[in-house]
């Protein structure tokens, strides 16, 4: 095994991973409490997005060592991110019931000869 | 034209120089740019969902219908798989093999035992009646998106678990090393971040 090269990361300090594992623990137990609570939708909604969102960057930060690696490759890891939010955004009015109702009840367009 | 005519013969099988982005290894840069192109594919999924959970007025509330407990514990083994992961390379970066190994064997049991609680979930779901093409409980989309969702997750954990088997049994050989086990880490390391995602958007929103 002593063959190989070791990695560009594996000179620092090894971050601690049981705490890491412990506060994912929390965060996915209050991620369940945060469901009943007795608050609007809308705000379990960002609670929860907030929350797993943070779960996924700590995962992305200490397991993948993506903190330890040079910024460019955070930028290829982050790129999807992006895309997917700008995506949500572009898919936005074909999900909303009210513009796609309105477009189906319009007036027939006249063909004039 | 003939560019190859041109290339000097003692240089035809020379490594390739080294990436800048991760000077230890092609393999991980090629990893990364894999699990970027992955991560979209999932984010398509995801937005789409939301897009047809949107439109759809009889939407299921996915935490009355489907079995939180189950999923939070699957969650659970996921996140301790990704821990036992990480135990593993830091083991192997210290050149023990014992450890490694056994840290790569718990790692694989751990996804098995994901994809087990995934076969008793669906099983379940599919007696309750839902399916590809319909529910008792509201918008047909729901059992669509819900399986094909976690279905194209667990063939990922499944592909994970028979890459973690193939690295064991190529570290046992002595043939792979620390670059070989950190490269394998970064797939399963994603693998949870994404069930991390899905488990938020299809279980508990």
């Amino acid at each position: 095994m002593s063959h190989h090269t070791h990695g560009s990361h594996a000179g620092h300090a090894e971050p601690n991973y049981f705490a890491v594992i412990s506060v994912l623990t929390v965060l996915t137990v209050l991620e369940i409490g945060v469901v009943f609570l007795p608050i609007p939708r809308l705000a379990i909604g960002i609670l929860l997005v907030g929350l797993a969102l943070t779960k996924a960057i700590m995962v992305a930060m200490f397991f993948m060592h993506l903190k330890f690696e040079k910024w460019a490759l955070a930028l290829i890891a982050g790129t999807p991110l992006i895309l997917c939010t700008l995506l949500m955004f572009a898919l936005l009015p074909d999900s909303n019931p009210e513009l796609n109702s309105a477009k189906s009840t319009a007036a027939p367009v006249q063909h004039h000869p | 034209m003939s560019q190859v005519a041109t290339i000097d013969p003692s240089h035809a099988h020379a490594e390739p120089a080294e990436s800048p982005l991760t000077p230890e290894s092609w393999g991980k840069l090629g990893m990364w740019i894999f699990l970027s192109a992955d991560a979209m594919s999932f984010g398509g999924l995801l937005a789409g969902y939301g897009a047809l959970r949107y439109y759809s007025p009889n939407w299921p509330v996915p935490s009355q219908v489907l079995g939180i407990s189950l999923t939070a514990f699957m969650t659970f083994l996921l996140i301790v798989s990704s821990f036992t992961m990480v135990k593993a390379l830091s083991a192997c970066r210290k050149g023990d093999r014992a450890g490694t190994k056994l840290y790569l064997l718990l790692t694989i049991l751990g996804g098995a035992s994901f994809l087990g609680m995934q076969a008793y979930e669906w099983t379940h779901l599919i007696h309750e009646g839902v399916t590809l093409s319909g529910n008792p409980f509201g918008s047909p989309l729901f059992g669509t998106t819900f399986f094909i969702l976690t279905g194209f997750h667990g063939c990922h954990v499944l592909a994970g678990v028979l890459y973690l088997t193939c690295t064991l049994l190529q570290i046992g050989r002595g043939a792979w090393g620390y670059n070989e086990v950190e490269i394998t880490g970064l797939y399963w390391h994603f693998v949870d971040l994404i069930w991390i995602l899905v488990f938020t958007f299809v279980y508990l929103l």
